[in-house]
């Protein structure tokens, strides 16, 4: 178990860096970092002494190189625009997305699993038809538009909730809904089809000849082991709505990292792109990591190597 | 004498959208504490859906009908799912053919043996573990206390079937059904496990119904037989009956497919039966049996050929041995004879 | 290090391409009309996109402030003449959303186009192969995977500065990921194949096996995930022009329309909402079609 674990970090690790690598590549090469730092006023002159001091001439391997060695020791450079640590913006935004990013996963879930499991067990029924009804018009909506639904009816119309800002727990509700939705198809449809499967097995089949009664069979049998893939993807798919929660955050006017990075784009930060990019390309990695330490938990068939 | 276990008239109708199935065909058969009650015949015959059917473990769409099913005094058609639930394992323990996806993996050994328990009597988790031990020995596995922390993908497929007979053993249930519990095992294991079976039967005074294609099986365990085809018995009767008297041609084709040594010389040719399994869909007219049999005659086609006794030597005074023919028992004799199949 | 190739999160071509048990029950009759409905929408919209200037009842981008936000006819106020009524700068809606498939099924299509090449590419060798040009492929995979891709699109595109073209360059060079699985996986069980040992014994090169033997027993799944990363490119062009960061304005991407009517939300809803339903209904068509396919090719249902 240990050598897995080990194995797992040294990759997770190597992608790690190279994510950092190609994002510090293309950065670079979209655009030019000391005329972003000079400013919108500067001259020719400025420009150039900028890229001198700065490094920026320098070949590229040479920067990554620098910036590298600076990152392991914990300093990722300065905000261009804000002229302050980018660490610590980091690390003060992060957790609003990661609020976010845990309630829109939580909301997937809540919605996803009773759903598909119901489906499974009364395939054809009612309950089939009403979530494939979800699962088919939630992949068709885009986020962006079902938020401003939202916004109009129960934010507006209704009064029923705020709008913008990340004050109270109810901030979170529409955006995590609005970003939430869209990974309930494929987590209903997996837990739909996963429960379909092991229900159909032979130890279920031992486990209701055993006598043992209904819903221990359905929860403690049956789910225990069809949960095991939807954990790998739920993982999966909150990295990806990490990422993704740019445009709920300027809709919602929430304040992390997505925000961040919206303005970080708009004041061509090189240096916070560069860091937020590796942020979340690292959430993600720690996430799929422990979603396989956690498959490892669950099955134990995964545990040998 | 009541019967632990009495089957009337079972019919099992699957409705498909070719029409409807009629994998079972009316059979009745019953159960005693220390029998071995044997159900032979080959895949498709309705065999395994028989065995499903006492339990009420069929497909949702399975049609469940008889004339009665009584197990230790009372009705089993007509329970519903908690009463049914409160029956199995506690007072029926069924086994399973494959025994290598018959234990959930996610559990150990010992959790899934003491559940059962656990679910069926008011003990203790360390009562429940104490059973789980003692049953694993009986079944003859060693070091059985450090085996129920163990996972079922790290026993072999023999070990498991024994974890699987243990676990039917836990609760002490008076009938146990056993479906192909050795097909897929390797032929040494097989032995092993059948042998195990006998002795668990004699030893904690158990009825068992053994579902199996394979003769040598049945030999080696069987008291009773039905020899199932196109979900009727075909013939029924004690082990020696049916062994040393097969009355049925299907039975007599059976046994001719098998060689015996010392009987069976070399370069003679096996038996076979041609043709195949006819389609039990829609409406059945007469014997199942008349394309493949080769004493077959326009009778064959004429309705409901009921089973009659075999009278052996004149008086059939047990009337254990039955077969379903238009042929007399005298004339199947002859036909055995001609064979030199017995 | 073959741990990159079992890991477990890394989305199994199963996943992505498995009819789920959901398509096969329902399968007969929803696939049948999902085919149906979603071929026929997307029918409409490509002929929308192929006669737009012959169907447009105005120029799109022509303005007239004297009838901005006129609204759409089932509204009182609404006319014939707007039958999805007018936006903020006074320009004909319907033309617009006329006009705005092209931008759509465009960036859609060769977004698709161009990540199908280098998923396909990637996934067939990987697959092909094996051993370390896999392992290095997955890693790829993994790595792409790991980056958000909006962040990164969004970021290339503002450094830039964008434009259909740059937007559909960009898309192309990040969406390859499901590509790349699928077509792996696929291969890889084509390539177990005897037909495939049989041609190798033959000694036909590989570029033969692979186009010969191989392409054509992958290409159901092929086109199976092109249906899904053409909606995929269609909905992320939505939010990128939303954001100002994909077409640019004049030009009428759907995207842009909800983002350039978000100011008039609120008691003007229309504005958004048909864009949003557009938006909405191609991708809808576009899975349903996908779906459809994927059930009707399922191996399960060959006979």
């Amino acid at each position: 178990m240990l050598i897995y674990t080990l194995k797992r970090l040294g990759v997770a690790l190597l992608v790690a860096f190279a994510v950092s690598m190609i994002t510090f590549t293309l950065l670079r090469f979209s655009g030019d970092p000391a005329a972003a730092m000079a400013g919108e006023a500067a001259t020719e002159e400025d420009i150039s002494y900028i890229r001198k001091h700065y490094g920026f001439d320098r070949p590229l391997p040479e920067q990554y190189a620098k910036w590298l060695g600076n990152a392991l020791q914990g300093d990722f450079g300065n905000s261009i625009y804000l002229k302050v640590p980018v660490a610590g913006v980091i690390a003060e935004k992060a957790p609003v997305t990661m609020k976010l990013g845990a309630f829109a996963l939580t909301f997937a879930l809540v919605l996803a699993i009773p759903l598909g499991v119901l489906a499974a067990i009364r395939p054809n029924s009612i309950f089939d038809r009403v979530a494939l009804t979800i699962a088919v018009v939630g992949q068709a909506l885009p986020s962006f538009f079902f938020a401003l639904i939202m916004i109009i009816f129960f934010g507006v119309t209704m009064r029923w909730l705020p709008i913008s800002g990340s004050a109270s727990w109810k901030n979170f509700i529409m955006p995590s809904i609005a970003l939430g939705y869209y990974a309930t198809p494929a987590i209903m449809r997996l837990t739909r089809a996963g429960m379909l499967d092991v229900l159909a097995s032979d130890y279920i089949r031992t486990a209701r000849a055993k006598g043992l009664r209904p819903g221990v069979v359905l929860f403690k049998h049956a789910l225990r082991n069809a949960i095991i893939p939807v954990v790998s993807l739920s993982a999966v798919q909150l990295g990806f709505m990490l990422g993704g929660s740019i445009v709920i955050e300027t809709i919602f006017s929430l304040n992390g990292l997505g925000n961040l990075a919206w303005l970080s784009i708009q004041r061509s930060d090189f240096e916070m792109m560069q860091a937020i990019v590796l942020s979340v390309a690292t959430f993600y990695i720690l996430l799929t990591f422990l979603a396989d330490l956690l498959n490892a938990f669950l099955d134990p068939r995964i545990r040998v190597g | 004498m009541s019967k632990l276990l009495d089957v009337k008239n079972l019919t099992l109708d699957l409705p498909l959208s070719a029409g409807v199935l009629h994998a079972v065909r009316g059979i009745s058969f019953s159960a005693e504490r220390g029998e071995t009650l044997c159900i032979v015949g080959e895949s498709g015959c309705g065999k395994s859906l028989t065995s499903l059917a006492i339990m009420n473990l069929l497909p949702k769409i399975t049609e469940r009908r008889a004339d009665h099913m009584i197990f230790e005094g009372q009705e089993l058609q007509g329970l519903n799912e908690n009463q049914m639930s409160d029956i199995r394992g506690n007072k029926m323990g069924m086994i399973f053919q494959e025994p290598m996806t018959s234990l959930n993996p996610a559990y150990t050994v010992g959790d899934q043996l003491m559940e059962m328990l656990l679910r069926h009597r008011n003990v203790s988790r360390s009562e429940a573990r104490e059973r789980a031990i003692y049953l694993l020995e009986k079944v003859g596995i060693t070091a059985a206390a450090s085996r129920l922390s163990q996972y079922p993908h790290q026993l072999s497929g023999g070990l498991r079937q024994r974890v699987m007979i243990a676990m039917t053993l836990m609760c002490d249930p008076p009938l146990i059904i056993a479906d192909e519990p050795t097909t897929a095992l390797d032929v040494t294991i097989q032995a092993q496990i059948l042998l195990l079976l006998a002795e668990l039967q004699r030893e904690f005074n158990v009825g068992v119904i053994l579902i199996t294609h394979d003769l040598g099986v049945v030999a080696r365990v069987a008291d009773r037989v039905a020899v199932m085809y196109a979900g009727e018995f075909v013939e029924e009767g004690t082990a020696d009956e049916i062994f040393n008297n097969p009355t049925h041609p299907y039975t007599q084709g059976l046994l001719d497919c098998i060689p015996i040594p010392g009987k069976t010389k070399r370069g003679e040719h096996l038996g076979a039966i041609p043709g195949i399994v006819p389609s039990l869909i829609g409406d059945i007219q007469g014997c199942s049996f008349r394309e493949r049999c080769p004493y077959a005659s326009d009778a064959c086609a004429g309705h409901g050929i009921e089973l009659a006794s075999v009278k052996e030597g004149g008086d059939d005074a047990a009337g254990t041995h039955l077969y379903r023919c238009v042929l007399s028992a005298d004339q199947c004799r002859e036909n055995l004879k001609k064979t030199g199949a017995a | 290090m073959s741990e990159i190739a079992k890991t477990t999160t890394v989305p199994t071509a199963e996943e992505i391409l498995a009819p789920s048990p959901m398509q096969l029950l329902l399968g007969r009759t929803i696939g049948h009309a999902g085919i149906t409905i979603g071929g026929t929408i997307l029918l409409i919209m490509l002929f929308m996109a192929l006669f737009a200037p012959l169907i447009a009842p105005f120029d799109p981008y022509d303005q007239e402030l004297s009838r901005r936000l006129i609204p759409p006819v089932w509204h009182d106020k609404g006319t014939w003449t707007h039958v999805l009524g007018t936006d903020g700068f006074g320009r004909d809606y319907l033309s617009r959303i006329i006009y705005g498939s092209q931008i759509s099924l465009m960036i859609g299509f060769l977004a698709m186009l161009i990540s199908g090449i280098i998923g396909t590419v990637m996934g067939v060798a990987a697959g092909y192969f094996g051993g370390r040009v896999d392992m290095i492929i997955m890693f790829f995979i993994t790595t792409r995977l790991a980056m958000p891709v909006i962040l990164v699109a969004l970021a290339i595109v503002a450094l830039i500065g964008s434009s259909l073209e740059i937007v559909i360059l960009v898309l192309g060079f990040l969406i390859w990921d499901r590509f790349a699985v699928v077509m792996r996986s696929a291969t890889q069980q084509v390539r177990s194949m005897d037909y495939v040992t049989a041609a190798q014994a033959l000694g036909c090169s590989t570029m033969r096996i692979i186009m010969g033997e191989i392409m054509p027993n992958i290409v159901n799944a092929l086109i199976v995930v092109a249906t899904l990363e053409v909606a995929h490119a269609v909905l992320l062009e939505a939010a990128l022009s939303f954001l100002g960061l994909g077409v640019q304005p004049p030009q009428p991407s759907w995207g842009l329309m909800i983002s350039e009517g978000k100011g008039y939300m609120l008691f003007k809803p229309w504005v958004i909402g048909i864009p949003g339903t557009a938006i909405f209904l191609l991708v809808l068509a576009i899975n349903l079609l996908g779906d459809g396919i994927r059930d009707v090719t399922a191996p399960e249902n060959r006979n």
